[in-house]
């Protein structure tokens, strides 16, 4: 099979981009894990549970900021959603940045009152009558309806990439979507862990059941690193993804073995809470190799 | 032309009379009022525009070879040290390639089907236009371009590209580079017209011998027909052109692209029920083996 043909010109997606992908994804992917520690946690991780859509209204919040500061044109980021040529909505169900900019919005949208919930479980006075919001059937089904938009917010950036005609991301047409959810659950468990090693006296304990979320969600990412690198290897650019990124890879390859490094590992206190982050800078990592070597 | 009609044209760039004086490019940057970029010495070539970007809607390729590095002097191509393709020397000769690039308001426009703000329009002309006043500089076009036509202004914050002159067909002009193009390289017209001087030119050059001549984006096989297409001399991807196997438009990977990430996140999913379950159970009978 020959290589495919690229002739097209970079984005210059950089750096706001990244941090983008790498908020949303932990977003995305906190309020995911929040939603099943909701309905198939053990009680005593109900807490972390509040923690998990706490952070993910948290991490959302740059996310808008950030892509508005990556446009030429900054005052315009409405243009996303209006259609300034006869004032109605604009959306392209064909265009992943189009489908995108909604998602972000409804999401944004659940993960406030999601949040908002957690913040009123967690005894903040002010919000005491929204205490019941997360709860019964519209909290289950608010919850399941908003983790269906955070995974798409985790996803659909590869997604985004892949529909293009970018040498490694139109090659791995059908990976990088996955491969950008599978890593943001991963990273939003790590971030998680590592929060709640943090605030381990204020009740919330680390919960055997995100560890082994943890490792589940490593080895759905590993598979996907794995079919990704195949799918550009056969697509003739894997050399794009090698080289001097090779180092990103360590991070990555690091990150993806951290979640089965906890309990192995003897002595130091601050191990647990090290571990995760390694876990992070791999998310990180990841999202960077596959921005940065397909313009390269 | 006194008035153009509101019916398709295009350019029909016949490469084998380009001579490379770049008097396209210069009449393309006075008219649209392009700065250029600051001068830069590319080492490896005549060249000096170097690609197509927001200050270039015109480039005019050098495809070089060098006789010692790329053939024996007999006709016979090689492979020279960098260069990814090597054009095989025309009738015997050394090969000097030129070809005016621009953008090729394809039929079926990749940088359309992605651009999120309606900024990229299809005119009446049938050619595709990015409207300064809506785009926002999301760049997703410039990802999507198959051709590395667009390039992003950082002056005005948008993506630039060729407009065919868009302002001079709505006053019945042709555009500045066919008008200012001495050996008529480029030739502007509505689109039947240009088809028939193609093959009527393909014909008497594969008459002549000239075997590997072929028309680019003349036919659907290239997105849908290209607006601006070429006579070429040698393979499409010596001009830096994707040929009709890699042609393809970037929502092939939307429906791949959002099934996979479903299928992952459904799995995910279940891993994240599975653990948190077990870890429950473990709660409930603290005895169990975890």
């Amino acid at each position: 099979m020959p290589p495919a043909e690229h002739f097209a010109a970079a984005p210059h997606w950089e750096w706001w981009i990244l941090g983008y992908f790498v908020f949303g994804g932990i977003a995305g992917g906190s309020y995911a894990i929040g939603t099943l520690i909701r309905l198939a946690g053990a009680p005593a991780d109900q807490p972390l549970s509040r923690l998990a859509y706490i952070v993910s209204f948290l991490a959302l919040i740059p996310c808008p900021i950030f892509l508005t500061l990556d446009l030429g044109q900054p005052l315009r980021f409405y243009h996303m959603l209006i259609d300034v040529g006869d004032g109605g909505l604009n959306f392209k169900s064909w265009s992943p940045m189009s489908v995108g900019s909604w998602a972000l919005l409804l999401f944004g949208l659940f993960s406030f009152v999601s949040f908002l919930g957690a913040l009123a479980e967690g005894g903040t006075r002010p919000l005491a009558s929204l205490r019941g919001l997360g709860r019964g059937a519209f909290g289950t089904i608010w919850g399941a309806v908003g983790t269906v938009f955070g995974l798409f917010i985790a996803g659909y950036t590869g997604v985004l990439l892949a529909v293009s005609n970018q040498a490694v991301w139109s090659d791995a047409g059908w990976v990088l979507g996955g491969l950008f959810v599978a890593s943001s659950l991963a990273g939003a468990a790590a971030l998680l862990l590592a929060v709640a090693h943090w605030r381990r006296a204020d009740g919330i304990g680390t919960s055997p059941g995100l560890v082994a979320a943890d490792r589940n969600f490593a080895i759905l990412e590993a598979i996907l690193l794995v079919l990704f690198v195949a799918s550009v290897a056969v697509a003739g650019t894997v050399g794009k993804v090698l080289g001097v990124w090779i180092v990103l890879w360590i991070v990555v390859i690091l990150g993806l073995a951290a979640p089965f490094m906890a309990g192995r590992t003897r002595g130091a206190s601050w191990v647990p809470a090290a571990l995760p982050i390694v876990s992070l800078l791999g998310l990180i990592a990841l999202r960077a190799l596959v921005i940065f070597s397909a313009q390269s | 032309m006194a008035t153009i009609e509101a019916r398709p044209v295009g350019f029909f760039t016949d490469t084998s009379i380009c001579i490379g004086c770049k008097a396209c490019e210069v009449a393309c940057k006075e008219w649209n009022q392009l700065e250029g970029n600051p001068a830069n010495f590319t080492a490896d070539s005549y060249d000096n525009t170097g690609q197509l970007d927001a200050q270039n809607w015109r480039h005019v390729q050098f495809i070089e070879t060098l006789p010692s590095a790329a053939n024996d002097g007999n006709g016979n191509g090689g492979k020279a040290g960098g260069a990814a393709v090597i054009p095989t020397p025309i009738a015997g000769g050394q090969a000097w390639l030129m070809m005016s690039d621009v953008c090729k308001h394809c039929q079926q426009a990749s940088c359309l089907e992605v651009c999120p703000t309606n900024a990229i329009i299809r005119t009446e002309f049938d050619t595709v236009v990015i409207q300064q006043s809506v785009c926002n500089g999301c760049r997703d076009c410039i990802s999507a371009c198959p051709y590395g036509v667009i390039g992003f202004n950082e002056k005005t914050g948008t993506a630039q590209k060729c407009t065919m002159c868009y302002d001079r067909l709505q006053n019945g002009m042709q555009p500045a580079c066919a008008k200012a193009c001495p050996t008529e390289s480029i030739k502007f017209g509505y689109l039947d017209d240009l088809h028939k001087a193609a093959d009527a030119r393909l014909a008497a050059l594969q008459k002549g011998g000239y075997t590997k001549a072929s028309l680019y984006g003349r036919d659907a096989s290239v997105y849908g027909g290209l607006n601006a297409f070429f006579l070429l001399m040698d393979t499409p991807e010596t001009y830096n052109l994707p040929n009709a196997e890699n042609a393809k438009l970037p929502s092939r990977n939307n429906v791949p692209g959002y099934l996979g990430g479903a299928v992952t996140a459904i799995a995910g999913l279940i891993a994240g029920v599975l653990a948190f379950r077990s870890s429950r159970m473990a709660e409930h009978n603290p005895d169990a083996p975890r």
